[in-house]
């Protein structure tokens, strides 16, 4: 299967199975997608005929093209079969450890952000903070449970996890302490509004958290629309200084400032722009996921908008980067070169078998999006998992085994998407969100794109 | 002269042969 778009002035042939990318020009680009299906002689005639104003265009010049088509078709680089689909069934038989887990520390929050998945922090449920016993034997779970891997990661999550701060510290201290007997590395993750962020806060991150994720939706006036205080103040003006202070003390890396735009602001490319403006370099941007009946649901219409921005964005992204300010943009970072290999981009992201969020009163769900529904809780961090016939069925939830993916392709890039936005979508895991999978082809569209730009600007110096 | 140019990506089809090993996170780690 190939891919063939246009983009930025670019004619570019993605290689579905073989992960191979090719630049061509407009001649070829019709070549390639005709010779799929069609003989030498027919590809030569209809192009003499497409493009006979062309002096370049010769029967010669065709047929050496296509003798250039047939040695990366043999090097097994152009329309490559489907290797893969035969062999799915050893994708699952995985080792089965757990490398991750969502601790969910504080079911509460300081801010009661409209579209929040979690229903402002309590996740349909009541307001809790997980003790510091609870987080100690989730710690304890997965040290037990991942094998003999040794780095483990651990997001502290929520709801707003400073608002359960002492614990974070208790659980951190902890986690350090079995780190060096039981031949473990812990690497944390903070998710957090800003609301209580201090120089306190700052120091302790940057001594111990690998990442940290800022969530700032852009632009003072789309921010402050959503995310307001329970007094239904803006928060803006309160967390911009404090992240800029926050992400200039870990020397710009090591952190996010995530947003999600929302139907109120399909211009959303000018909210990361404003981000960059002050300061940030690391960014990413979610379309927000929520009942189609809400005000700022995004809709069919939007579409073409929000194809347009993506566009414009890859397009800024790369003009910055020439003038020597670039920023990044998590959904284009692609590594064309050392990517994941092919089992990991059909097993996906892990979710319900290789990471499991944790409530504050130690259930198990497969994720942090399931948490709060009864249907998706898989044990608790005393017993284990207990509901194996669900993380089986999640093991088995890959981007084959989504009837819907097998035509589509970026299925090797998403691995079939997000279990829990299908189940949202769909009322099941192996279902599509299809809204999401639109965004998600056109966003990898532009994210090759960029590398292609970066290799012609190399070859140009 | 028309123009194909392919860049330099990981063979998909030569991670089947490798395996996998396993070490990658849940979501670039060996």
């Amino acid at each position: 299967m190939i891919h063939a778009y246009q983009l930025n002035g670019y004619h570019i042939i993605l290689d579905v199975y073989s992960g191979s990318v090719h630049l061509v020009d407009e001649v070829a680009f019709d070549l390639i997608q005709l010779y799929e299906n069609k003989s030498a002689e027919e590809v030569i005639e209809l192009l003499l005929e497409r493009y006979a104003g062309n002096p370049d265009v010769t029967r010669e010049a065709l047929s050496a093209c296509i003798e250039q088509v047939e040695a990366l078709r043999r090097a097994g680089k152009l329309y490559t079969e489907d290797l893969y689909a035969g062999k799915v069934f050893d994708f699952k038989g995985r080792n089965g450890v757990i490398k991750a887990l969502c601790l969910h520390v504080a079911h509460t929050c300081n801010l009661t952000c409209d579209y929040c998945f979690a229903s402002q922090g309590k996740y349909h449920g009541e307001r809790a903070l997980m003790t510091f016993e609870v987080g100690k034997q989730a710690l304890d779970f997965l040290i037990s449970h991942s094998g003999n891997r040794v780095n483990l990661e651990v997001d502290f999550f929520g709801g707003e996890p400073l608002m359960n701060w002492e614990v974070v510290k208790q659980l951190v201290a902890y986690a350090r302490s079995r780190e060096e007997e039981c031949h473990k590395k812990f690497r944390f993750t903070l998710t957090t509004n800003g609301v209580l962020v201090n120089d306190e806060v700052i120091d302790f991150c940057n001594r111990e958290m690998h990442n940290v994720v800022l969530s700032l939706d852009g632009r003072r006036e789309v921010h402050d629309r959503l995310r307001r205080t329970v007094n239904g103040k803006g928060s803006y003006d309160l967390i911009v200084p404090k992240f800029q202070k926050f992400a200039a003390s870990r020397g710009q890396k090591g952190y996010y400032v995530r947003g999600t735009f929302t139907h109120n602001n399909l211009d959303f490319t000018n909210d990361i722009f404003h981000m960059a403006d002050l300061g940030f370099t690391e960014l990413s941007m979610e379309p927000v996921v929520c009942s189609p009946d809400d005000p700022y649901a995004l809709t069919e219409a939007d579409l073409p908008v929000l194809f347009e921005q993506y566009e414009i964005l890859a397009r800024e992204m790369l003009r910055r980067e020439e003038e020597g300010r670039g920023f990044t943009f998590y959904h284009y970072m692609i590594d064309l070169k050392g990517g994941p290999c092919i089992y990991k981009r059909i097993a996906g992201c892990g979710s319900g078998t290789e990471y499991l969020a944790v409530t504050p009163w130690g259930e198990l769900f497969p994720c942090h999006q399931f948490v709060g529904d009864p249907a998706y809780s898989m044990g608790n961090v005393w017993d284990g998992v207990t509901n194996t016939a669900l993380r089986d069925e999640f093991a088995q939830c890959n981007a084959y085994a989504r009837p819907d993916c097998q035509n589509c392709w970026a299925k090797l890039y998403c691995s079939g998407g997000c279990a829990a936005n299908a189940y949202h979508a769909t009322g099941s895991i192996r279902g599509i969100y299809e809204y999401g999978c639109e965004l998600f082809r056109k966003r990898i569209e532009c994210a090759i794109m960029i590398q292609v730009a970066r290799m012609q600007r190399k070859k140009s110096r | 002269m028309i123009r194909i140019e392919t860049l330099d990506t990981r063979d998909l089809a030569q991670s089947v042969k490798d395996g996998g090993c396993g070490e990658c996170q849940t979501s670039q780690e060996k």
